[in-house]
């Protein structure tokens, strides 16, 4: 089959690579009909993320049709179309149990490597390292699905693939971020960040009732999106304003009840700070630069939530605890728990309460996918989200 | 601070001084022999430059931490050098015997604190609490059954297998013993007949090889129930003596250069196999090494996975 292979530093290319097949009883194979480029598929790309190897097939944002299933998968069919979560989840162990399906315990076999890095295991993904389980991704013609009588969700005849697509990541995640946020009426919601997952937080932010939602980027048509189709009040371009001073200034002086950061670990900014983390980074001393996250803890509202969806994935430097603990943050994060959300979200796209295609800024064939990262990554002719027919 | 941690200590204070002494003897001959009472020509300043250069690499050696004992026995020798020399100065007529026999004395003490832990390095050089103890490991996980289930699933000792990696089989011959296959070096399995010593049903399960192999190897098993129905903590107690015999090696081929780390991921695999049936895979984790994460090229070569419902060896 064919699929996109990472190369090497911004280099990604179409291999002809074997044909996956069935490897625990509870697999399926899907041949891929659409699949995306994510945010987080840049921090591959330009090789920011440790235990990537050259050859590793790339992609966990894909759905498309069952050809084959193993002997312990009871609830597919061959020719179902089905929706794929990027996390890879058992549905048994205690986390499963719990609804943190991203925190699996059994479905990644290099638990041991994400064990020594953070503590504990997490899942396994697709297409995203070593560390993370090394599944081949779904950025190619077909993909083997562990787990697939818990993860995959059949997706009914009446809605399109780009309808359904983003229900493997970003519509939850940007979600996640939204619900994370407990948000109660009257709320002022402030959003860092306005790729794909920045705007279905805002979005979602919105469906969960928030009063004012405050769009923070510094690209004019991102923030554009922001407050035509996703629902923004009011739009902050970082590269005009002080986004402390502007933020007091729409909120009264309260600061945001809640604050999304969802740009995560490639922030970009302005002053001494911004030189500082870039440095830092450059020297690989620090892993990430958290500097949305340190305006958004910052401007927060003493009491407030402080909602990370944005990808960590190391250490950061100059954290202000002082802050989160003498005003009362609370600080809620993690890889989204999809599997709990796909469900309620895909009823309601069928209600016509959220249409995710409205980010969808390309379409292209798998073969171009080496443009499609180039384009996504430096934004070029206002790129939101790359979406990839099969 | 442990015994241990005195002797590195001490080690790397006389490295230390080591370098001081090294750097004095080079830079400032004349100097130290007035000190020490000798007079120094340009011959005689040569030769102490020479010492300084030994002392330093010594120090150097010792601070680096590598083969330290070593290095430190190599202060002792120096010393002995030092104290010939000085022995033979003592001789010559232009020397300041008072001066001469106080640094005689100083060297003396500080080549017996140097063979003192030039001792102790070597004697924990050669007991890095392996080969006098044996190796040793605890590692605990929680799976999401009842301790009665998980203690079945490991008393059928056959079931082993599916989640220890290395090992191949595990053959019951009566009610106690058992004869366990690992797959050994170069493709060659290493055999051994271990017995059960102890056997609560729902609570533990311990194990030793037979008399008679050539090394002792015992583990323990213990299964408890964890707090509001989280399942059961299951606790691996292991002790082997490393590579020494046939068994020995066996076993190492077994726990692998890292036995703590061996260990930990067997217990995720029977966690695995409890919970869900069977050891995941992946495109990568399938190949032994570094692999790129893509489809196998020969999936024939693979064991086909097959359903084994768990239901009847936990019941």
């Amino acid at each position: 089959m064919r699929a996109t292979v990472w190369q090497g530093k911004k280099k990604v290319g179409i291999e002809q690579v074997a044909d996956p097949t069935i490897l625990n009883t509870r697999d399926a194979i899907l041949r891929i009909t659409s699949t995306a480029i994510c945010g987080s598929d840049l921090h591959l790309y330009q090789g920011l993320v440790p235990t990537l190897e050259r050859g590793d097939i790339l992609g966990h944002e894909f759905m498309g049709e069952v050809v084959e299933v193993g002997p312990g998968v009871k609830n597919l069919r061959i020719g179902d179309r089905v929706v794929v979560p990027f996390p890879i989840a058992c549905g048994a162990c205690a986390q499963c149990r719990r609804g943190l399906f991203s925190t699996c315990e059994n479905s990644n076999p290099n638990a041991w490597i994400a064990e020594k890095v953070h503590g504990h295991p997490v899942a396994g993904v697709f297409g995203y390292t070593h560390m993370l389980g090394g599944f081949a991704g779904g950025q190619a013609e077909y993909v083997r699905v562990p787990f697939a009588d818990i993860g995959p969700l059949v997706v009914p005849g009446g809605m399109s693939d780009e309808q359904a697509l983003f229900l493997s990541d970003i519509l939850p995640t940007g979600y996640m971020g939204a619900e994370m946020c407990n948000i109660q009426p009257g709320d002022v919601v402030a959003v860092w960040g306005c790729g794909p997952v920045g705007q279905f937080a805002i979005a979602s932010a919105k469906m969960l009732g928030a009063e004012k939602i405050i769009a923070i980027d510094r690209f004019r048509y991102r923030l554009e999106m922001a407050r035509a189709r996703a629902g923004a009040t009011d739009v902050l371009d970082y590269e005009d304003d002080s986004v402390h001073d502007k933020l007091m200034e729409l909120t009264g002086g309260r600061g945001p009840d809640a604050c999304i950061d969802a740009v995560g670990m490639e922030a970009h900014g302005h002053g001494p700070m911004w030189v500082y983390d870039r440095t830092k980074q450059a020297l690989k001393m620090e892993s990430d630069r958290p500097i949305a996250l340190r305006q958004a803890i910052r401007a927060c509202r003493s009491g407030g939530v402080v909602s990370v969806i944005g990808v960590y994935g190391g250490f950061i430097d100059k954290f202000p605890m002082g802050t989160v603990m003498n005003r009362s943050l609370t600080i809620r994060s993690g890889q989204c728990h999809v599997h709990k959300y796909m469900r309620p979200l895909l009823e309601r796209i069928q209600k016509g309460e959220i249409d995710p295609t409205f980010i969808i800024t390309h379409r292209m064939a798998l073969e171009d996918v080496a443009d499609g990262y180039d384009i996504f990554l430096n934004k070029q002719e206002e790129c939101m989200k790359v979406v990839m027919k099969v | 601070m442990t015994r241990r941690d005195r002797t590195d200590l001490l080690a790397e204070s006389l490295g230390w001084f080591s370098i001081g002494l090294g750097l004095a003897e080079i830079a400032a001959p004349r100097g130290l022999g007035f000190c020490i009472g000798v007079d120094v020509d340009r011959r005689g300043r040569n030769l102490m430059r020479v010492l300084g250069a030994r002392e330093m690499v010594a120090g150097l050696g010792i601070l680096s931490g590598r083969r330290r004992a070593t290095w430190m026995w190599s202060r002792v020798l120096g010393d002995a050098m030092d104290l010939a020399l000085l022995g033979s100065a003592m001789s010559s007529q232009d020397c300041d015997r008072t001066r001469l026999g106080a640094a005689t004395l100083a060297v003396a003490g500080v080549t017996a604190v140097d063979v003192l832990a030039a001792a102790r390095l070597s004697r924990a050089a050669t007991s890095p609490g392996d080969e006098a103890r044996g190796i040793e490991v605890v590692k605990a996980i929680t799976v999401a059954r009842t301790p009665s289930e998980l203690y079945r699933f490991w008393r059928k000792l056959e079931n082993l297998p599916r989640f220890m990696q290395n090992l191949e089989a595990v053959d019951t011959i009566d009610e106690t013993r058992s004869r366990w296959r690992v797959k050994g070096p170069a493709g060659r399995a290493v055999e051994w007949e271990a017995e059960v010593v102890e056997d609560s049903p729902g609570q533990c399960i311990a194990w030793r090889s037979l008399p008679g192999a050539d090394v002792q190897n015992a583990g323990r098993v213990e299964f408890v129930a964890a707090p509001a129905g989280r399942g059961t903590e299951v606790r691996v107690h292991l002790r082997y003596q490393p590579p020494a015999g046939r068994v020995g090696r066996g076993l190492a081929a077994m726990f692998g250069k890292d036995p703590a780390h061996q260990v930990s991921s067997d217990l995720r695999r029977l966690k695995q196999v409890i919970e869900t049936g069977e050891v995941i895979r992946s495109d990568a984790s399938i190949h032994t090494g570094m692999h790129a994460a893509q489809p196998p090229k020969r999936p024939d070569d693979l064991p086909r996975p097959v359903e084994r419902p768990l239901e009847g060896e936990l019941r």
